[in-house]
């Protein structure tokens, strides 16, 4: 176990905690952070992890690779190992198809309709009204469209915000574009939505609400319980994307009123491609594939049965640890206070407290951009992610961060660590030794500032 | 993604800087993205004695501007001034498709400061 107390600056060379997450290979999906670098000078390892990293992927990984830290965990999570160690058997020797009638098939059902009750279990729902399918993405497009199309008779008004996800975002304009017509709210500097407007938007004709649980770039918490009730009250229909707050935030489909629930495993130490619609009962909507009658019809397809397994396990492994959701939420304050400590013109993104996901640090660091910075921070084994135009392909800068009325130039600064629960205090120290230097090293080379003196 | 020119490049930049007595300098923004580069240098002879840059962008950005400092420095004006975009992700070996927009910056630049030098020395 690690040291608390110890801040020696030195410690984390010398102890040369080699990453076990890291080792089995964690997320790789911005395209700057890439896998082992040779460069890194190597340590030997003392194996100090804590109990939480070492539940993740195996043990005595002491290879070569120096030092890295894995703060991207808003775009996918480290595979907890219990996660794999349940999803094993339906990767081999138990391999039958869910829908046949003979033992194979028995036990694979058994298996997924066991998950079915985990995934319910950690939002308050039956396990009759968790559909799975392939992810956020799916669910979310699931949710919308089947919506629209099954409502179409009710109206053809639907509300969104304009800090969705573009699986939300997209799907509505692209319905907005094919008869419906579209509200997209505003949200505040913080990137709050406001109950009222929501109110205000609502019309004889509106048919669907959907508002995110928690953003995924500046980690603001919608106020989603206020929201529910007042699309309950006007018999309009609302969906939650909830990817990012599962297992992080408590969860009740029935208390916030919410008739439709995106989730994913991927963000949950749990298996990519797998994800859930919760559909409350009684919701209609109109599948968008046709087939073989397996989820209710909803989504049909011989199940991802292993996927499902290990997204059972993790949203298990989730209600287990939710506790665990204060220790991150210190560390990330460390990590946030020693930024905005340790590097002067740094402005943080989203909002302050209990409006915040625990795990989000979000700041622009002025004069510097952030794929540079992502690049220079990757070559120090920091896997981070930014919403600069130049991390984008297509070269705007983040809705969100515009969204917030950031200026460009600011939101070119952007830097996104986001924590996870492997994440240990030997990392934070470590991105608050090598950040300072880099954005000096950086600042020096924009014509944006005379930063030599601006360092403190 | 980027090439270990590019990598070694954005890493170790060669010329970064400002000249503080240069007789030419440019400053261009990119329109696509909002990417800024200052390019100073010193021309003596007609030869470009020294070259500094600035920018702020990403790692392609940085990588050219370095690139291109070092492409034209001891050139003449006028073998500085045929160097183009391409010729500078060409010497870099390449950059992603999505990133040959910023190769435009450096070149763009170096011409820009050279026209300030041309510029100042018809007025005297
Ligand atoms: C808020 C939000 N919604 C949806 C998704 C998409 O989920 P998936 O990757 O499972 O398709 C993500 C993941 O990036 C997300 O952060
Ligand atoms: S300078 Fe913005 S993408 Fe290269």
């Amino acid at each position: 176990m690690y040291k608390l107390s110890d801040n020696h600056p030195d410690q984390s060379k010398q102890t040369g905690v080699v990453r076990q997450a890291n080792s089995v290979g964690v997320g790789q999906t911005a395209e700057v952070h890439q896998a082992g670098r040779a460069s890194h000078a190597s340590h030997t390892s003392q194996a100090s992890h804590t109990s939480h990293a070492s539940q993740i992927g195996p043990a005595n990984h002491t290879g070569a690779a120096g030092r890295r830290v894995y703060l991207d965990n808003s775009a996918t999570t480290p595979q907890d190992y219990r996660v794999t160690e349940a999803m094993m058997a339906f990767m081999t020797e138990t391999y039958g198809n869910p829908s046949s009638v003979h033992q194979f098939g028995r036990v694979a059902r058994t298996a997924v309709e066991k998950a079915r009750g985990q995934v319910a279990d950690l939002i308050g729902a039956t396990p009759e009204e968790i559909v799975f399918l392939s992810g956020g993405t799916e669910a979310n497009n699931l949710a919308i469209q089947g919506v629209a199309h099954a409502r179409a008779n009710k109206g053809h008004h639907l509300i969104t915000t304009a800090i969705e996800h573009h699986a939300v975002l997209d799907v509505m304009e692209d319905l907005a574009k094919n008869g419906y017509e579209l509200t997209v709210l505003p949200v505040d500097s913080e990137g709050l939505v406001s109950v009222a407007e929501v109110q205000a938007a609502i019309r004889p004709d509106t048919i669907l609400i959907s508002v995110m649980h928690a953003n995924n770039e500046i980690g603001s918490i919608q106020p989603i319980a206020e929201i529910g009730t007042l699309a309950r009250e006007n018999g309009v229909l609302f969906h939650v994307d909830a990817v990012q707050s599962l297992g992080k935030l408590p969860i009740s489909v029935i208390d916030m009123n919410i008739d439709m629930l995106s989730v994913s495993g991927h963000k949950i130490y749990g298996p990519k491609g797998i994800g859930a619609l919760y559909i409350r009962k009684g919701v209609k909507i109109k599948p968008m594939t046709l087939g073989g009658g397996q989820e209710r019809n909803i989504r049909p397809g011989t199940e991802n049965v292993a996927g499902i397994i290990g997204f059972g396990e993790a949203c298990r492994l989730a209600a287990e640890g939710m506790g665990g959701a204060f220790a991150v939420e210190l560390l990330r304050d460390k990590l946030l206070n020693g930024i905005v400590e340790r590097i002067s013109d740094v402005v943080v993104n989203g909002p302050l407290g209990d409006k915040r996901m625990p795990n989000n640090v979000n700041v622009s660091i002025k004069f510097v951009e952030g794929e540079s910075l992502l690049l220079s921070l990757d070559m120090q084994g920091i896997a981070a992610s930014s919403g600069s135009a130049c991390t984008s392909g297509s070269l705007d800068p983040s809705h969100v961060l515009m969204a917030i009325g950031l200026p460009h130039e600011i939101a070119h600064g952007s830097l996104r660590l986001t924590l996870g629960k492997q994440t240990t205090e030997e990392d934070v120290d470590y991105v608050l030794e090598k950040l300072p230097p880099i954005v000096e090293r950086l600042r020096a080379m924009s014509p944006l500032c005379d930063c030599a003196a601006s360092q403190h | 993604m980027y090439s270990e020119k590019v990598i070694d490049h954005f890493n170790n930049p060669r010329n970064v800087g400002e000249i503080p007595d240069a007789n030419g300098v440019g400053q261009v923004g990119n329109a696509k993205c909002g990417d800024i580069m200052r390019i100073s240098v010193l021309v003596e002879n007609d030869v470009i004695q020294d070259i500094k840059f600035k920018t702020f962008g990403c790692g392609a950005a940085v990588a050219t501007s370095s690139m291109v400092t070092e492409m034209v420095k001891g050139k003449t004006v006028q073998e500085a001034m045929s160097v183009t975009n391409k010729a500078v992700a060409e010497a870099l070996g390449g950059l992603p498709g999505e990133k040959l927009h910023c190769s435009n910056l450096a070149a763009d630049a170096v011409h820009a400061a050279l026209n300030d030098y041309t510029e100042k020395k018809m007025r005297v």
